[in-house]
Parts: C-alpha cells; structure tokens; sequence
C-alpha cells in the first residue's frame, strides 16, 4: 500500500512517517546484531543485545501510535520487565564464569565443563 | 496566552528558581553549620561578616581559587563529566515542584510552577535515580580504592533506597489519582497527607536521607573508614559541584515530601509561596536535626534496614492504602 | 517540527549505538548506550508515549545500566584489542557491508509503506484527554492483568537465580 506524499521522500515537513521510526529502529538493531557478531567481550555483546530490543521497542511504540493501539506500549512494559530480569541473570552468570575463568572474552570460554 | 509572552514568563520563571535554588544551597552549608553548632553548644562560623553571613561567599571564592588537580591515572574525560552529571539532575528535578498558587500579573494568569505535565512524578524518580551517575563515575574515574569503594556503596544504598522511596508515595497516587504534583496538591486542599499517610512520610523521609547521603546514612562519604568516599581525589571547583549537587538534593527532596506530604504551598493568611519556603526548611531544619543527633549506620545495617524493614512496611502500606481506598 | 527533533534524536541514538560496538573501553561503551536509552526515551516522547519513555528512562538508565557499570568496574575487564586490528578483518568488512546493503535495501522497501489494517480507538485525541500513563495503567489491570501477574514472577525468579548464581560457593 503507497500512499502519496507519506513517504520518507515525501515533504521534509509535517508529521514524521511511521516508516522513519522503522528504519531507524532496523538500523538500530542492525548495529546490535553486528555488535554481538564482532566483540569477544561477553559484557559488551550483552550491551548489544540490549540494544536491539531497545530497537524493537521502539518499532512497537511506533506502531502503536500510528495503529492507534495502545497495545504497543504495554508490550513494551513487558519487554522492560523481562529485560531487567535478563540483565539481572545474564550478569549472575558473567560474574560466575569470571571467578572460574579471570576473563569475560567468549573465546575463553569454549568448554562444556567448568 | 500569546507565544512570545509564554516564552518570556518561562525564562523568567527559569531564572528566578535556578538563582533561588543557587542560592538556597549556598546558604545552606551556612544554616547547616550554624545549627549543628548551635546543638553542639558553639558559636560556628561569625569571623566573616555578621554572624558568618558572608562565610558562604568566602568559600566559593576559596574553592574558585584552589589549583585544580587531577590524578595522573585517572581517566580524565569521565573524572571531568562526573559532576556535571552529579549536578545536573539535582537542579533539573525542581521543573514540576509547583511553589505557589495560579497568580494575575499584568493580565496573564501564571501557573507557579515551571511546567505542569502530567507525569511530574513518574519524572522525578526518573531524574532521581540517574544522580547515581555522577557518584558512581566520579569514584571510578579517580583511580583510588577509596573512591570506588565509596562509589560503588553510594550506589548501591541510592538504589536500594529508591526502591523504597518509589513504594512509599504509591499511597498519596491512590489517594491524589494523578501523577502530576499540581494535582497532588491540589488533592491535599481537605487534609494534608501526612495525616492519611504516616506510614509513608515516616518511609519516604528516611528515604530522601539515605538518597541523599546524609547521616545517618552518610557510609559512601565516611571520613573515618573511606577517607572522603567517592570525590577523595576532587579538588576545586570539581569538589564545590559535588558540594553542590549535595545540597541542591536535600531541597528537592525537602520540596517532594512537603508537596506530597505536607500539602504543599496550601495555608492559611500567609502567601503560598511564604508557606511553600516555611514548609521547606522545616523538613530541611529536620534533616540538619537528625544529623546532629544521630551515629552512623554500619553498612550491613544499612542494607538490612532498607530492604527487610523499608521495603516490607512500604507494601504493607500500600496494602492497607488500597483496602481503604477501596472500600470507602 | 516534529522532523526538527526527529532527525536529531534519531542521529544521536544512531551515533550513540555505534559507539557501543566500537569503542574499546567497556565503561565507555556502558555510557554511550545511556545515551542511545536517553535519545530513545526523546523518541517516545514525540510518539506520545510520556508513560513508556520516562520507564525507559528509570529502568534502563535508572537501574540496568547502573547494574552494568558495577560489573565492570568490580571485575576490572581489560580494554580489547579494536575491532578493527583483528585476524580477520576481510570477512568482517565483507559482512559490514553485507549488513549495511541489508539496512540499506529495507530502507528503500518501506520507505513509503504505510501500516494496513485497522485503527485501533486509541487515537491521540483521546489518549491526551484521558492520559498515558491512565489508559496503560486501566489495561494493564484489566485486558491485561494475567501477563502481568507472571512477569512479576518472573522478576521473582530472576531474583533467586541472580542470587544463587552470584553467591560464592
């Protein structure tokens, strides 16, 4: 579905499209993905992951405004709550492997046993 | 109200509360000295001026003036931004205290408040909990011990304590219905909520002290075991901001517990905002009490405190709030 | 207008997210992605979203991060070599690329695409008379209250696991 005049091409001013927030919320995520893909630090390849439900975030915010849903935000809420649990775990489990191996690199940590 | 007039009283309004609030903190550490002594049976600062009046100028010149060191290990970019990020959250959160009611000045109504939104409160414990930036940064980046070890106990107590604070003021949400601190005070106009929310009060005064690091609750900073906590190595102008931000806290966290608790700016036959400021360093006269009277909490003490004894009281608290509310 | 703080916001969560993935020193990379949080809590804010961006700031600035910092600075994680230093910098250029023509493409397929389907009755006419943060609090306790009593187990687990798991033994 096209709509004249509603595009990123479209006039510079007025409202911003939803397909702006989009675009920024794939190019987020994408910097996220090639965040975990290139660091070998465990810490910063959290970060990344972060980042990117950040990124879908922001699509569901986008979307609820322009739907007019208010679905949206409260999936949003959900997203906050597990990833706080996430952290609080993942960084347990950083902190853990630490004292068995002095390094969070994930090139380190390559066996199955402790 | 036309945009260029909105703009103006908004500026003015900016300006008047910044100055008020620099200068409030400078005579704080005045006041604070002067009372503490006064419990302590001395006579405090009186070289300078009468009665010392003029001791808070004294400093600033003094400290504008100190050499500026900066530790050779230290990381510089963060030990240069950190109290910044100390400062700027404590002067920010004043926004959406309202000091007064809708005033008439030259044929324009003014709301007494630098801005009004809708989710005033919801924005100070946002504003609240990044002040642990600036202390947690300004301990790593100094490259000592007792720096970190400073940071890192302040920032476990500020969180901690939030957690608790951020429960205590659920009951006044459910007794004001809103979140915008105009309407809290406007919900206050029958009786105050300290009289339906004493549980509360008590929780969140005990809070706003450990948030703000003072004693009792003043571990990150204790001279006798972590030399200064996290600011050791500041010196200068870097240290006043710290100092500055310190204060500047205690009288947004004065301004929160008399807008939420204590009516606000309401009272009879004096001007609002006379009864806002009266209100104000009530509380703040409480904190300074307190300090004098008080030793300090030992670190396990503090964490047992706020998370078995704050934490359970200020759910039970919400508990009976609801069943009230709802049943009425 | 609402391109004037768009396009700043949206440069400044970009720059911020870069920095995250790029630079070397761990607490940098913490405070940058504060920041990335920061310009996406503005973009809520111009989505109308006051409830959902000032969460986003108390949660992710507020409390993770600040979580995060702690672990960096109690573990004292080195600095690592640049990403860009590596072995095997052809393959990883190769799949930059790759992943920026990918960005690229979907940018140009939903350019101009707008959301079908039906709109929903939350427009933002009503959302400002009754309020944000009243209208999630009123479906969170109703429409959706069962998703919301688990995450708070959830958050329940996450407590004992983080504890046992931190514990020394």
């Amino acid at each position: 579905m096209r709509g004249a005049g509603c595009g990123v091409r479209g006039a510079m001013t007025g409202t911003v499209p939803l397909s702006a927030y989009l675009i920024l919320s794939a190019a987020l995520f994408a910097i996220g993905v090639i965040g975990v893909v290139i660091r070998r630090n465990a810490l910063i390849i959290f970060m990344a992951i972060e980042l990117m439900l950040n990124a879908v975030n922001l699509t569901f915010v986008a979307f609820s405004k322009f739907l007019g849903s208010m679905d949206g935000q409260i999936i949003v809420f959900f997203v906050m709550a597990v990833a706080a649990a996430e952290v609080a775990l993942g960084l347990a489990i950083i902190i853990a492997l630490y004292r068995n191996k002095e390094s969070v690199n994930v090139d380190d940590i390559n066996l199955l046993k402790g | 109200m036309p945009e260029p007039a909105f703009f103006v009283v908004m500026l003015v309004k900016i300006a008047v509360v910044f100055g008020l609030m620099l200068l409030s903190v400078a005579y704080l550490t005045w006041l604070e000295r002067k009372v503490i002594s006064d419990f302590q049976v001395r006579l405090g600062p009186m070289r300078v001026g009468p009665h010392g009046l003029l001791q808070p100028i004294a400093d600033g010149i003094k400290l504008m003036f100190k050499e500026d060191i900066i530790p050779q290990a230290a990381d510089r970019t963060i030990y240069v931004l950190a109290p910044t990020l100390a400062l700027i959250p404590a002067f920010i959160s004043f926004a959406v205290i309202p000091f007064g009611d809708r005033v008439r000045l030259f044929g324009q109504s003014i709301d007494m408040v630098i801005s009004d939104v809708n989710i005033g409160l919801l924005y100070l414990f946002g504003v609240a909990s990044l002040g642990v930036y600036g202390i947690v940064l300004g301990g790593w980046a100094s490259n000592n011990k007792y720096a970190l070890l400073g940071g890192l106990r302040s920032a476990a107590q500020m969180i901690s304590y939030e957690l608790s604070m951020g429960l205590s003021v659920v009951g006044v949400l459910m007794l004001s219905e809103s979140l915008s601190l105009v309407r809290i005070v406007g919900a206050q106009s029958q009786t105050w909520f300290i009289l339906l929310q004493p549980i509360g009060f008590l929780i969140f005064l005990i809070c706003a002290i450990a948030e703000t690091n003072r004693a009792p609750f003043d571990l990150p900073e204790a001279e006798t075991e972590l030399v200064a906590g996290f600011h050791v190595e500041y010196s200068s102008m870097k240290f006043a901001m710290y100092f500055m931000a310190e204060y500047a806290n205690m009288i947004t966290v004065a301004a929160l517990a008399t807008t939420l608790f204590l009516g606000g700016w309401r009272g009879p036959f004096l001007p609002p905002v006379v009864w806002f400021l009266a209100k104000l360093y009530l509380v703040i006269f409480l904190f300074i009490w307190i300090r004098a009277t008080l030793p300090r909490f030992r670190y396990d003490q503090l964490m047992r405190f706020g998370w078995k004894v704050l934490l359970p009281l200020a759910l039970a608290n919400i508990v009976i709030t609801a069943a009230f509310v709802a049943l009425r | 207008m609402e391109w004037l703080l768009f396009v700043p916001l949206a440069m400044l969560a970009l720059a911020t997210a870069a920095l995250v993935i790029l630079l070397r020193n761990p607490i940098y990379c913490a405070l940058a992605l504060v920041g990335t949080f920061f310009a996406l809590s503005g973009l809520y804010l111009l989505l109308q979203a006051e409830f959902v961006a000032v969460v986003q700031v108390i949660i992710y600035a507020g409390a993770i991060m600040v979580l995060f910092l702690f672990v960096i600075m109690l573990l004292d994680v080195g600095h690592e070599p640049p990403p860009w230093l590596r072995q095997d910098r052809p393959r990883l250029l190769l799949g930059l690329g790759l992943v920026v023509l990918l960005v690229l493409e979907l940018a140009v397929a939903i350019g101009s695409w707008i959301a079908p389907g039906i709109r929903g009755p939350y427009t933002s006419d009503y959302v400002n008379a009754v309020g944000n943060t009243q209208l999630i609090g009123r479906l969170l306790f109703t429409e959706f209250l069962i998703p919301f009593e688990i995450t708070s187990i959830i958050l329940l687990i996450a407590i004992v696991g983080a504890m046992v798991l931190a514990r020394r033994q």
